[in-house]
């Protein structure tokens, strides 16, 4: 009977499933292979090398230094972090929500066209921005000064943390407005136009009907932002020159000058940690709506 | 009524007007830094403007001229490097019975989903065992990882979208499978295979952090070169290789809508 019935099988498709799926894990081998050296075989050592000693001992030592060393600069790091992603999510709300609720047709047009040209603008290239834009003789304090808003002996530099989250901010918005603005338009008109009729006015449909809708679409993006933020290392090395600086800046520090890997390595560890309790908080968020709905 | 309106509008006006100038003073002020041959404070503007500067950095055998060929060299390889691994993989994983095909997706996704400066410095570690560090090689290895990582989505996305009965009639009609790929399958994906080498080819003109560890200082690209410039506090060649940089970004977003098309999007990470 199995005998019978797999000829008849074979007779239709001359492919098995068997040799199908051969084939494809052949295709697939080369990637996965680079992959695992480039991107598993470096992972497996950065942990392991948080937890090793120069003799090959198994160790806290590192974490423990780590924390007594850069404590400070993880907790300036945590600080930065949060304030662009609370800056990021106002103004890409703002954003995204003007352009799927706006009445002037001309306006969304303009904002449309103007809110996205930093999303392309290379990292090392927006600290260089930020470097001429917000120093003491930079065009912010120069337009705010000849404007009358500001008196040009408080014009100050604005290359501390305050330039970190606004580099951050101008470079991320885009991105997440992108998506949030997508996710937001995708939404039946039908829901918005429904509320209109009944007399919502249109921040509370953003905030009632828009936003709870859209929101797992900014979590994605507000994650993304944060791996960027907490990957990059030319920002803060061009932003910020003494300390505390963030977690990327000391990691980089620690192996150029000291050529310790253990310290750096247990500081890529609190980033992850970082990263994945982010992530974490997102999946349960996700789980609990979907056992709501 | 009618006052209300225009004041509303007038209003809309200075918002969109203040959004212009967060969005292009920076970079209007960069382009001063790249023509101002004296600039010292208190001046608001440049005191000199000039091109000195650029003859500066494009000066015959002057580090521009190896930066940049550094740069659009180790972009191609990458290119073709992340290419040749993401299409068969994306075609596998579009279209093959693949066994823990969830957890392969998995893994060209952790790249990206987890700071990879830790990553970057220990492949420059490794790298240093195998002797790939300052090398073109290594540099080009290591750009490939972002970009394999994106050529594999985007390719998988692709071939998810290209019409399977066009090329089930290719193959009733006889044509070999191979043939069939080459003919049928690869022309439709052109477009979003396109796309994917351009996000490879980009990622690695801008990328910084992984040249910085593995590459420099025997190989230096312009984000490095940037950079340096930037440290050693000349504004001036700062600004003019950061124009450079700028040109194929803001070409790209100009651009991205006519390859990247909605249904490739859509199925990103499917």
């Amino acid at each position: 009977m199995t005998t019978s019935s797999s000829i008849a099988v074979s007779a239709i498709a001359p492919r098995k499933p068997f040799s199908q799926s051969a084939l494809g894990t052949l295709l697939v081998l080369p990637a996965l292979t680079a992959i695992a050296l480039l991107y598993a075989l470096p992972l497996a050592r950065s942990l392991i090398t948080a937890f090793r000693d120069s003799d090959g001992t198994w160790t806290s030592e590192h974490i423990a230094r780590a924390f007594s060393l850069y404590g400070r600069d993880v907790l300036f790091s945590i600080g930065v972090v949060s304030a662009s992603l609370t800056l990021i999510t106002l103004v890409s709300i703002a954003i995204a929500g003007y352009l799927v609720l706006g009445t002037t047709p001309w306006a969304v047009r303009m904002l449309r066209w103007l809110y996205r040209w930093p999303l392309f603008i290379p990292f090392v290239v927006s600290g260089q921005l930020a470097r001429s834009f917000l120093s003491t003789n930079g065009m912010m304090n120069g337009v705010l000064v000849e404007s009358g808003l500001m008196a040009a002996d408080s014009a100050q530099s604005f290359l501390d943390w305050r330039g970190l989250v606004l580099t951050f901010a101008w470079k991320q918005i885009p991105f997440v407005t992108l998506l949030l603005a997508g996710a937001m338009a995708a939404i039946d008109r039908s829901h918005i136009e429904a509320a209109r009729n009944l007399g919502a006015g249109r921040l509370r449909c953003l905030f009632n009907i828009l936003l709870p809708q859209a929101a797992p679409t900014l979590w994605v993006g507000l994650i993304l932002s944060l791996v960027a933020m907490l990957s990059v290392l030319s920002v803060p090395l061009m932003l910020i020159a003494g300390n505390p600086t963030m977690m990327t800046s000391m990691m980089a520090h620690r192996i150029t000058y000291y050529g310790d890997y253990g310290i750096a390595n247990a500081l890529g560890l609190f980033s992850y940690a970082l990263t994945a309790m982010t992530a974490w908080v997102y999946l349960r968020l996700t789980l609990r709506r979907e056992a709501a709905a | 009524m009618k006052v209300s309106k225009r004041l509303a509008q007038i209003g809309l006006g200075l918002m969109l007007g203040l959004v212009a100038f967060i969005v292009f003073g920076p970079l209007l002020n960069l382009a001063m830094w790249a023509f101002a041959e004296q600039w010292f404070y208190p001046n608001r503007f440049p005191t000199d403007w000039g091109f000195a500067f650029w003859e500066r950095v494009f000066r015959p055998r002057a580090g521009a001229w190896v930066s940049l060929f550094n740069t659009v060299v180790v972009a191609l390889l990458a290119v073709l490097l992340s290419m040749a691994l993401a299409i068969p993989a994306g075609y596998a994983l579009a279209r093959q019975a693949l066994p823990a095909r969830n957890v392969i997706m998995l893994l060209f996704l952790l790249p990206q989903a987890f700071p990879n400066l830790p990553i970057f410095v220990n492949i420059a570690a490794i790298f240093y065992q195998w002797g790939l560090n300052g090398t073109l090689v290594g540099v080009v290895l290591v750009h490939s990882l972002p970009g394999l990582v994106y050529a594999v989505w985007i390719a998988t996305a692709t071939f998810a979208t290209v019409d399977r009965s066009l090329e089930e009639a290719a193959r009733n009609l006889g044509a070999s499978p191979l043939r069939c790929f080459a003919d049928i399958t690869l022309p439709q994906a052109l477009p979003g295979l396109l796309a994917a080498s351009i996000f490879v080819f980009l990622d690695s003109i801008d990328e910084f952090t992984g040249t910085f560890f593995v590459g420099a200082p025997e190989i230096t690209t312009l984000p490095l070169l940037m950079f340096n410039a930037s440290m050693g506090g000349n504004y001036q060649v700062a600004a003019i290789t950061a124009l450079i940089l700028l040109i194929p970004s803001v070409g790209f977003m100009l651009i991205i809508e006519r390859f990247l098309k909605a249904d490739v999007l859509a199925r990103i990470g499917r």
